[in-house]
Formats: C-alpha cells, sequence, structure tokens
C-alpha cells in the first residue's frame, strides 16, 4: 500500500486515480499511523515552497517522514515534493527542508536567458538519465519525454542526481538518496512514461 | 529541449462532445472520456475540455465527466468554460483538472487572475484571449466572441500575465474557422511581450499550417485545434510525424 501525503497542499485526484489505474493500492492520508504502515510514501506538492514547508513542520508531517525514511521506507517528492526533499530553499527569501537530499532550491531565471527560455518551464521535455542504475527508472529510457511545471531547481545536489532535462541548461529532472527519491517533473501527467516510472517506484522494497 | 505541445480541445455540453464524429476503432464518438483516451494514446500532449453547458445540472454532468477522464487519462488536462469564480476554479480542479482558463469571467472581473494565481499558483492559471481586429487595432471580445470589450488585447495579456496568468492562449477571431492558417501576424504581437508560454489557437486547417506557424515564430509553446481533428483532417500521429520531420521539437 502506498500512502500519499495530505498535509493540505495540491490537488490529489490525478495521483490517486494514477495509482487505481496501474493496479496499485493507494491511500490519501494525513495519519501518521497509516503512514507509518505504508509499504511507500508520495510527498506531492504545487504552490510556494514556504508555506508548503511550514505546513509539513507545524503539522508534524516532517517528523513522521523523518521517521520513516530512517525506517528505509522508499519515498518519492513530486514537483513541489521533490524540492521539499532538499536542505533549503530560496524561493521568496531563504526556507529549511526536510534535508534528505543535500542541495539547495534556486530560481531558473537565474541560469537562463529568460527572453529565449520561459519561466515556468511548462511543458515536456527529455530526460537523461545520468545514473543509469537507478531502479526508478528501471523502465524508462534516455529521451523519454515527462511533463514540467516549474519555476525553481534543485541545485548543488550531483551526488543524489539522477536525471536531467535540457532547459538553457542540465535542469535536475530526478534526485535520489538511499530509500529517498524525487522528481521534478509528474509522473501522473507523463503518460505511459510516468506511469512506468510509478509502477518502478511501487516495485522498490 | 522542451517540446511544442499539440492540443485538441473538446468542447462538452450535458456530457456528449459537440460536432462529435466517427473514428475508426472508437465505439462513442460523443463520449468526451473516450475521445480523451483516443487523443492521448494518439500523442496529444495535453486536453482542453470546454465547458459550454449553462445550466447547473449541466455544470455537474460537466464534472463528473471530467472526473471521469482524469481517471484513465494521465496527460494534462484544462478546463474552461463558465469560469467565473473561485469556488469555479475550486470545483474543476478537485475533479483533476490541472489547469483552469478564463476569458469571459476575467474580463468582467480581472481580480480572478491574481486570486486564483495567488491560491493555486501562476502554473494554475490560463488566460484565454478571443481576439479581432477592428479598425486595425486588436480588440478582447467577451461572451464566446458575441461582445466587443473595446479593451486592446495586447494591453489585457500583458495585465493578465502581470496579475499572474501562467500561460496565454490567443484565438483570432478573424482566422478561427477559416481554416487557411494561424493568424502569425496577431501571434507575433502577442509574443513580443509574452513572458509566460503562449498557445495559438484559430485557424490551422491542416498539418502544414502547424509546420509553418512552428517555423515563423519558433516562440509559441503550443497550437490548439479543436474540429481539425475531430473530424479527422488531421490526424495527431501524422502531424507530429510530420513537425519532426521539419526539425521541430515534438514528443513521439
Amino acid at each position: 500500500m502506498t500512502a500519499i501525503i495530505d498535509y493540505g497542499v495540491g490537488n490529489l485526484f490525478s495521483l490517486k486515480s494514477s495509482f487505481a489505474y496501474i493496479g496499485e493500492k493507494a491511500v490519501v492520508t494525513n495519519d501518521p499511523d497509516e503512514i507509518m504502515n505504508a509499504d511507500r510514501i508520495i510527498l506531492p506538492g504545487v504552490g510556494a515552497f514556504g508555506d508548503a514547508a511550514k505546513k509539513l513542520f507545524d503539522s508534524g508531517m516532517a517528523d513522521v517522514l523523518k521517521d520513516a525514511a530512517a525506517a528505509g521506507k522508499p519515498i518519492l517528492g513530486i514537483c513541489l515534493g521533490m524540492q521539499l526533499l532538499f536542505e533549503r530553499s530560496y524561493e521568496y527569501g531563504e526556507h529549511k527542508g526536510l534535508g534528505f537530499i543535500e542541495g539547495s532550491i534556486r530560481p531558473i531565471s537565474e541560469r537562463v536567458d529568460t527572453k529565449k527560455y520561459k519561466i515556468p518551464q511548462i511543458g515536456w521535455n527529455a530526460l537523461r538519465i545520468v545514473k543509469k542504475d537507478c531502479p526508478l527508472f528501471k523502465y524508462t529510457n534516455d529521451g523519454d519525454c515527462v511533463y514540467f511545471v516549474h519555476s525553481y531547481y534543485g541545485a548543488e545536489c550531483d551526488k543524489s542526481l539522477l536525471a536531467v532535462t535540457e532547459y538553457g541548461f542540465d535542469v535536475t529532472a530526478a534526485v535520489g538518496s538511499g530509500n529517498v527519491y524525487g522528481t521534478q517533473f509528474h509522473p501522473e501527467k507523463s503518460g505511459e512514461v510516468g506511469l512506468k516510472i510509478l509502477r518502478a517506484f511501487c516495485e522498490m522494497k | 529541449m522542451i517540446t511544442k505541445r499539440i492540443i485538441p480541445c473538446l468542447d462538452v455540453k450535458n456530457g456528449r462532445v459537440v460536432k462529435g464524429v466517427n473514428f475508426k476503432g472508437l465505439a462513442d464518438v460523443n463520449s468526451p472520456v473516450e475521445l480523451a483516451k483516443y487523443y492521448s494514446d494518439c500523442g496529444a500532449d495535453e486536453l482542453v475540455f470546454y465547458d459550454i453547458t449553462a445550466s447547473a445540472e449541466g455544470r455537474g454532468i460537466f464534472t463528473d465527466i471530467l472526473c471521469e477522464a482524469a481517471s484513465s487519462v494521465f496527460i494534462p488536462l484544462t478546463v474552461g468554460g463558465g469560469i467565473n469564480t473561485l469556488d469555479d476554479f475550486d470545483r474543476v480542479l478537485k475533479c483533476g483538472a490541472d489547469k483552469v482558463s478564463v476569458n469571459s469571467g476575467a474580463i468582467r472581473d480581472p481580480k480572478i487572475i491574481g486570486d486564483a494565481a495567488k491560491r493555486y499558483g501562476d502554473q494554475c492559471v490560463v488566460l484565454s484571449v478571443d481576439v479581432k481586429r477592428v479598425d486595425g487595432k486588436f480588440h478582447v471580445f467577451a461572451k464566446g466572441g458575441r461582445e466587443d470589450t473595446g479593451l486592446d488585447a495586447i494591453e489585457w495579456i500583458k495585465h493578465g500575465q502581470d496579475s499572474g496568468a501562467g500561460e496565454i492562449v490567443l484565438n483570432s477571431m478573424d482566422t478561427d474557422g477559416v481554416k487557411k492558417g494561424f493568424d502569425l501576424e496577431m501571434l507575433k504581437a502577442v509574443c513580443d511581450i509574452a513572458r509566460v508560454p503562449v498557445i495559438a489557437s484559430g485557424g490551422a486547417g491542416c498539418i502544414e499550417d502547424f509546420v509553418t506557424l512552428f517555423k515563423t515564430l519558433p516562440e509559441v509553446d503550443a497550437g490548439l485545434a479543436a474540429s481539425i481533428f475531430h473530424f479527422g483532417e488531421v490526424e495527431i500521429k501524422t502531424l507530429k510525424k510530420e513537425l519532426a520531420d521539419n526539425r521541430i521539437n515534438v514528443r513521439l
């Protein structure tokens, strides 16, 4: 069973549906016991980093996630959920993250000519898998396209970099450290390619 | 490099697709859910569900359909039509929409753009604009193109993106339905001031029109059309292959 963390940010309808579609049981929950009893955890999120981080820390969910990570449960952060795994973010000020992934979240606009590269990056972009033996991408090929929507990106995270996408520079597309994974793109909105990534995540022990 | 998107638009009335037609291998061509699945399988990069029902009952049917589509189609879904309040945003987002497009609702109450962007994020708010030339100027039209607001389209779009719209759909009423190609002049004028993605709509009649669009205006991010896809005049798979052959970056 997969626990999709509900901490009051974003719309979890599609995410929950995508698990049902691939035949995996998933529950949307904020109950610590249910989360600790799940086989794996999804940390979703859209919106601003500061608000979401505050909700995670204030609700005690950050501690639950830390316990789950320490217990070796596979965790997958999606979009803002991936960004929250990092140590800190510079989205409107400076905010502390969960710190599972070494690095920080920075604006894409710092790195590209925004006349040429629009912010947010919205649309389908190709993956280049950096870590070839990564279990998350066991059904994914270099060049497969996935759906991105974001204005900030994961920086200084070379050690945990799994895949990048080209948007004026090599933008962090996926990270992983131990049992903790994150995708900047939305697998639940990335058609067959995305569903295969969710399937691979569900096969992790 | 990010790919150019091809977006079919489905007009939905009382739970059925308006202008449904014959498709091989489709049991029910008027079913929005069946059609959405079909387009997704053909390689559509995104879908727009446009609600053209007016009644409250119709609205309920529409959101049921949306839920059903979002349970079986895993590409981005945009919903438009009848979006006037934040409650309308809420209603469709809860049913699996990823983005919501506002048109007349934003003209009536421009504050909705900023309010929605604050609550749901810029990426969620699409500003859809119907534009027609009046005395050589680009005017914004409201109420499905029936009412000239007198607003200057370029100023309106600037205002929209400054308020938090994350994407612009530009529908040229001058080329819409003519099927002789997108309105490149109008699109250029909008792209010159746009900081956010621009989606071209109105005028596509054949594959070549999409090639011309992306070749002439590489800053356009996506092409949207309805009837040419529904009537099978343009097949999405063939279209994307043709774009790729013309060195336009698409998802195959």
